[in-house]
């Protein structure tokens, strides 16, 4: 973790950039091997999971033998459906073996189709069923104030998962409890499985709901690793808690999927894996 | 084990529960409170009042309230969540599935009005298939505490269990059956209140009140009804079970709650596997509430002691 740098170097942003294309092959490459998955959603947060585990969370992957565990910052999937890149990630900082990802929904596999706790290492909470996240976040934010201790939760939303009623009753619970250890990105990649999130049920203009429910909003360029980087660094000077707003482009990296929803929840059959590891490479 | 107090005075379920918690309160600072803006009712503002910095009232968000109680529970804390139990089974159950039990996160549910005797409010408050629902859902134990005595020491284990618990806590105030000074709870252990050799009544909650009632006219009628107090519905006792049925061969279950998915058929399921004998599971038929006072309701539905043993005399 970079201590108190406001802006990313030169040398980062390239580790970085290189780093998010070793885990779309991942994504891609996990799916494809599960033969199901939600490639779409998994290429949308690749960025934002890059920066927040290399750069932002207080990571512990030897969680069991360090005192600092309870230090750590806490990280909450609340659109579990994006846990193929959240495994990856997960790998990439050595909580378990990057051989393990190709187990992805496979019979016996500590890496579940939605994550759980219970099974693999370096997951908080067990997600999956949209619009809890963030009730859960809170209740972590709330946990760690009660001790004093300083950790920030990152909880990472969908989209079209604003459409759960119950994720507006956490984003009242953290505003009204003022919870500024709480950043929640919302991947706004503009689509859910059934269409366009507008045509479907709109949720804009989002920014303007977030603020008038209490939260500091900051929109960005989800693929920018500097934006951010830079968002995060503001986030966490708030004395309320922050929605990061990322625009992001679902399937983001593959061509024939990008701005897809039908690649949402499909695997790539063999000629489009091929196709896409290829694109991948270049 | 039983009572001594022949007073009969009835005492809140709930009062005792806002007390246990505020005693805990003090004795364990992990103990953490949320309410959904029922606190008066469900007496969890007497914890408010002595810990507000404990104590979160999530407000009429019964899905956030669970779930907040989940990530509490994460750093430490023990959660205690309390509304009626229509909402919090029913409103919330996906997230009592999914961000309480799935974990295995260390969340007590002290759910209160649950069943007939919710009263005058009808139907739509009346949760007659809480106790299926959430028995329904692994990692989740199950108790139904028929007195103050109980409710005690229940949220006392609850507190001390690591995993999730859900309490169902009558609305109606009860005589106290146990006595305070000899009571244990043993989440292992359904309890024979009374020994008997011709009918098995199984019963929990406030019913076991009107079984026990029940039991005393059938012996008048010579007929000696065994009571088993089953206040832990999962997981069940199923070695005192099988042995009464094996005593008696005829058995009725009591409750106040849907005849389906609740204590009635946690008994058959046991039995029918295990010792196949005649079971009755008396309670509330496939269908809603209404309003009413709570002892014409629970006349209305045959829940009363008279009415238990009337149909059970007949039914022998």
């Amino acid at each position: 973790m970079t201590e108190n740098a406001q802006t990313l170097t030169e040398k980062e942003i390239l580790e970085l950039k290189e780093l998010c294309n070793e885990m779309r092959k991942d994504v891609v490459s996990m799916i494809h091997a599960a033969k199901s998955g939600h490639p779409g959603g998994n290429l949308s947060a690749v960025e934002i999971f890059a920066v927040l585990y290399k750069k932002c969370i207080k990571i512990c992957p030897e969680w069991d033998k360090s005192s600092d565990f309870d230090k750590r910052d806490r990280f909450v999937l609340s659109k579990g459906h994006a846990s193929a890149a959240l495994y990856s990630i997960l790998a990439r900082c050595g909580y378990f073996s990057v051989d393990e990802l190709l187990n992805f929904r496979k019979l016996g596999s500590n890496l579940q189709g939605h994550p759980s706790c219970r099974h693999a290492k370096g997951v908080e909470v067990s997600t999956g069923s949209l619009g809890q996240g963030l009730s859960m976040a809170c209740g972590i934010a709330l946990g760690l104030r009660l001790d004093k201790n300083p950790a920030t939760v990152y909880v990472y939303l969908g989209d079209g998962e604003m459409q759960e009623g119950s994720v507006w009753e956490a984003v009242m619970n953290a505003s009204h409890h003022n919870l500024n250890n709480i950043i929640a990105f919302i991947d706004r990649n503009r689509l859910q499985i059934d269409g366009n999130t507008e045509n479907i049920k709109a949720i804009e203009p989002l920014a303007d709901k977030l603020e008038a429910f209490g939260w500091n909003v900051i929109e960005i360029d989800g693929h920018d690793v500097e934006e951010i980087y830079e968002a995060v660094c503001s986030a966490k000077t708030m004395d309320r808690p922050t929605a990061i707003i990322a625009n992001t482009i679902k399937g983001k990296g593959v061509s024939y999927m990008e701005n897809n929803a039908g690649w949402h929840g499909k695997a790539p059959n063999d000629a489009e894996y091929e196709t896409a590891m290829k694109e991948l490479s270049r | 084990m039983l009572s001594k107090d022949s007073s009969k005075e009835k005492k809140s379920i709930r009062s005792e529960y806002g007390k246990t918690l505020v005693e805990l309160g003090h004795k364990n600072k992990n103990i953490v409170v949320l309410d959904a803006d029922l606190s008066c009712s469900t007496q969890t503002a007497m914890f408010g009042k002595e810990f507000p910095d404990r104590f979160f009232n999530i407000g009429i968000a019964e899905q956030d309230a669970m779930t907040t109680a989940a990530g509490l529970s994460t750093t430490g804390k023990i959660p205690f969540v309390s509304t009626f139990a229509m909402f919090a089974t029913g409103r919330a159950y996906d997230q009592i599935r999914n961000s309480i039990c799935y974990p295995k996160f260390n969340v007590k549910i002290v759910a209160t009005h649950g069943g007939i005797t919710v009263g005058e409010d009808g139907a739509s408050h009346q949760a007659l298939e809480d106790v299926a629902l959430m028995r329904l859902i692994p990692n989740m134990t199950v108790i139904v505490p028929a007195d103050c005595v109980e409710t005690r020491e229940v949220i006392k284990f609850a507190a001390e269990y690591k995993g999730p618990v859900y309490i169902r806590l009558a609305r109606t105030n009860v005589v106290n059956i146990f006595d305070p000074e000899k009571y244990k709870f043993d989440p292992k252990k359904a309890l024979i209140v009374k020994e008997g050799k011709s009918v098995t009544l199984v019963s929990n909650g406030e019913t076991l009140t009107e079984t026990l009632d029940c039991a005393e006219l059938l012996e008048k009628q010579g007929i000696e009804a065994e009571v088993i107090h089953m206040p832990v519905v999962k997981p069940i006792d199923k070695e005192t079970l099988i042995a009464s049925a094996k005593k008696t061969n005829r058995v009725i279950t009591v409750e106040n709650h849907s005849i389906i998915g609740g204590i009635g058929s946690a008994v058959c399921e046991t039995l029918s596997e295990n010792y196949p004998v005649k079971v009755t599971r008396i309670g509330i038929a496939d269908e809603f509430g209404q309003s009413g006072e709570q002892r014409a309701l629970m006349n209305f539905y045959k829940l009363t002691g008279e009415c238990l043993a009337e149909r059970i005399a007949k039914s022998l």
